[in-house]
């Protein structure tokens, strides 16, 4: 079963065509990677599989379930990472993730998420803490966690490191990592062509809506005859 | 370098989203000064009153005399009932019926009786503008006798020449006679009792109001709105629970308020009268009533507000989406407190039933005068209301509205698939 499957997906805002006509699979226990420069239709495209905002047209399942009409089910089993989340900040990072698991299971379920939430997001004592006093990168791996800990069949994350030291990004992969290792596909998007690298095990290259090239970070530079995913892109635009 | 500050700052507040709501308000408020009317010259209109003299006497001819001179005298005959009906279907003031021995007692140093039968129109402060004129009619009536007494030859008991009438009062209001009060007494009260209901329900609607909006604007300053588009939750569960929530918070800070405005209020509680002792009393099915009223219309007036919250940009942006609610709300607070529903024109009647908050306001003073259509037609209404603004913001809830600012025209189909969303 195919975790995502995405066919001529086209999203109009007006008379602005954020994607013109995209397609792509996601294998179940594979990191897919959406990459391309700001403006290329990444996000949209992630905002649609993730049932927040409605396709013009095509069609895009994810594990079978067909959106819109069964967006439901859908949000049952992905977790959604938006590039500039926040998380509540009168409440403490704990209930936070309290607030969140209870939408996904009762009882010694919604414990044992939390925990798993407070694991990935390592930030010690301070999960009790506000998350007004949460630095960005606290925030993002609470957000991560948040992400994660509800065992989800697909991860959509978009720009997960975005804004990150070194230090954290790294951590947040290894997070990344481990999830997939436990069985949960990951569709993600960045324009930092150093991470999808070494992430990913499949890309696509979206510029102006359209995916312009796709396959693995060895195809597509043996592909653009280029030395790295980013000297690729540049010779797939062009 | 401050030219250059002031101009972008003008440029940044000075916006037709802002402007907008200060017009229309600034529109409502100038027609409900028109509506309400000139004081002052109601005060020096002639009231519109009738007479039903009896005694024919020295001094009844004097309380004749100052009415048809001050007065404008709809029915001037001898039969009570005749003279009430005529004042009823002439829109008059009151009939004043000055009975067979009223001059025989003044000369006995025994103040004369007149009779005074109200027609109270409306309950609001406004309404009470007329009889306050008849009253200041019966004043020269009893100058112009004790003018008389004085003349006469200065053996009449000095009380009697400082009041040398006294009256007898009923009230018709709303198909209710009550006996021993006056118009402006019973509006007074009436007036008094009913004005904390309306601040109370301004309060709430502001601050419960003030708390949805502004967790719509804070959820997108946030970025916690797409998460939590995103969890496994029905669209309308979103927003009645950011509607019960707001309410809470709503209902505690209103509470607060009211704790202190009570006792400033009590301050000024002048009247001894309990309106239980004229019939005019509310029951155990009253307040329950009162109770659902305010519900529904508190729900009403969070519905709109999540509506209008979905338009926020951030926090700053929900504040200005706000005062359209405050204004409504102190619309329907000013409008009841100082007009009855019945005594306004129709096209603001239909205005102020269209405010949902309207109807809690006007609740009370309509279950004590047994309009029970009014308050059951209110609540109807309000919950007609709530459902179809829980609809709107559901469907908002299912477009890219909320994160985008756009709308992707529903096909049929799709319009049904969002409401089950």
């Amino acid at each position: 079963m195919k975790a995502v499957e995405v066919r001529d997906l086209v999203k109009d805002y007006g008379n602005f065509r954020a994607i013109n006509g995209i397609s792509f699979e996601v294998n179940e226990g594979e990191v897919f990677g959406l990459i391309g420069p700001n403006g290329a239709g990444k996000t949209t495209a992630l905002r649609t599989i993730a049932t927040l905002i409605q396709i013009t047209s095509g069609s895009i399942n994810v594990f079978d379930y067909e959106l819109p009409g069964e967006a439901r089910e859908v949000r049952k089993i992905i977790s959604y990472l938006p590039e500039e989340a926040g998380a509540y900040k009168n409440l403490t990072g704990k209930d936070y993730l309290n607030f969140i698991a209870k939408f996904f299971g009762d009882g010694k379920k919604s414990r044992d998420m939390v925990r798993k939430g407070v694991e990935i997001a390592n930030l010690g004592e301070r999960i009790n803490d506000k998350v007004d006093t949460y630095s960005k990168g606290m925030t993002r791996r609470l957000l991560v966690g948040r992400a994660l800990m509800v065992n989800p069949r697909l991860a959509i994350l978009d720009e997960p490191t975005s804004g990150l030291d070194v230090v954290n990004a790294q951590e947040v992969r290894r997070i990344i990592n481990n999830a997939v290792e436990g069985g949960t596909a990951v569709l993600l998007s960045s324009h930092n062509m150093l991470e999808v690298e070494l992430l990913c095990h499949r890309i696509a290259l979206i510029n102006d809506g359209k995916i312009i090239a796709s396959g693995t970070a060895e195809e597509l530079k043996k592909e653009y005859h280029a030395g790295n995913i980013e000297e690729a892109f540049v010779k797939a635009i062009k | 370098m401050i030219g250059n500050i002031v101009k972008k700052e003008f440029k940044e507040l000075f916006t037709i989203a802002t402007l907008i709501p200060i017009i229309v308000i600034a529109v409502v408020f100038g027609l409900v000064g028109q509506t309400i009317g000139n004081i002052g010259e109601r005060m020096e209109e002639k009231p519109v009153v009738g007479v039903v003299d009896m005694d024919d006497g020295d001094f009844s001819d004097i309380a004749m005399a100052v009415l048809m001179e001050r007065g404008e005298i709809i029915y001037d005959g001898n039969d009570t009932e005749e003279g009430l009906e005529e004042v009823r279907e002439g829109n008059g003031v009151a009939l004043l019926v000055i009975p067979v021995d009223f001059s025989q007692n003044i000369y006995t140093d025994n103040p004369g009786e007149i009779e005074v039968y109200w027609m109270m129109k409306g309950a609001g402060m406004m309404d009470s503008i007329s009889s306050g004129v008849v009253e200041g009619l019966i004043q020269a009536v009893n100058q112009g006798i004790s003018a008389k007494l004085i003349q006469e030859d200065g053996s009449f008991d000095p009380a009697l020449v400082l009041a040398p009438t006294k009256r007898v009062e009923t009230t018709f209001f709303k198909g209710k006679e009550i006996k021993g009060l006056s118009a402006s007494q019973l509006s007074n009260i009436l007036s008094s009792q009913s004005i904390v209901i309306p601040i109370v329900v301004m309060m709430l609607i502001i601050m419960a109001g003030a708390s949805v909006i502004s967790s719509m604007g804070m959820e997108k300053e946030n970025k916690t709105l797409e998460t939590l588009l995103t969890l496994p939750v029905k669209r309308s569960h979103i927003v009645i629970g950011k509607m019960v929530g707001s309410a809470l918070v709503g209902m505690i800070m209103a509470a607060i308020y009211m704790f202190g405005f009570s006792r400033y209020m009590s301050s000024f509680q002048i009247s001894n009268i309990n309106l239980a002792d004229f019939g005019l009393t509310l029951g155990m099915q009253d307040y329950l009533l009162i109770g659902v009223t305010l519900f529904t219309a508190l729900l009403a007036g969070l519905s709109l507000c999540i509506v209008l919250g979905t338009f926020a940009k951030n926090y700053r942006s929900a504040q200005t989406l706000i005062f359209p609610i405050t204004a409504l709300a102190m619309i329907s607070m000013f409008l009841t407190i100082f007009k009855d529903f019945d005594t306004i024109p129709a096209v603001l009647r239909i205005f102020v039933f269209a405010i949902p908050f309207s109807h809690p306001m006007m609740a009370m003073r309509a279950l004590m005068m047994d309009n029970y259509s009014l308050v059951i037609g209110g609540i109807a209404y309000t919950a007609v209301f709530m459902v179809i603004m829980i609809v709107v913001a559901v469907r908002i809830f299912n477009s890219d509205r909320l994160l985008t600012g756009t709308v992707q025209k529903p096909t049929r189909g799709k319009l049904l698939w969002g409401l089950r969303r």
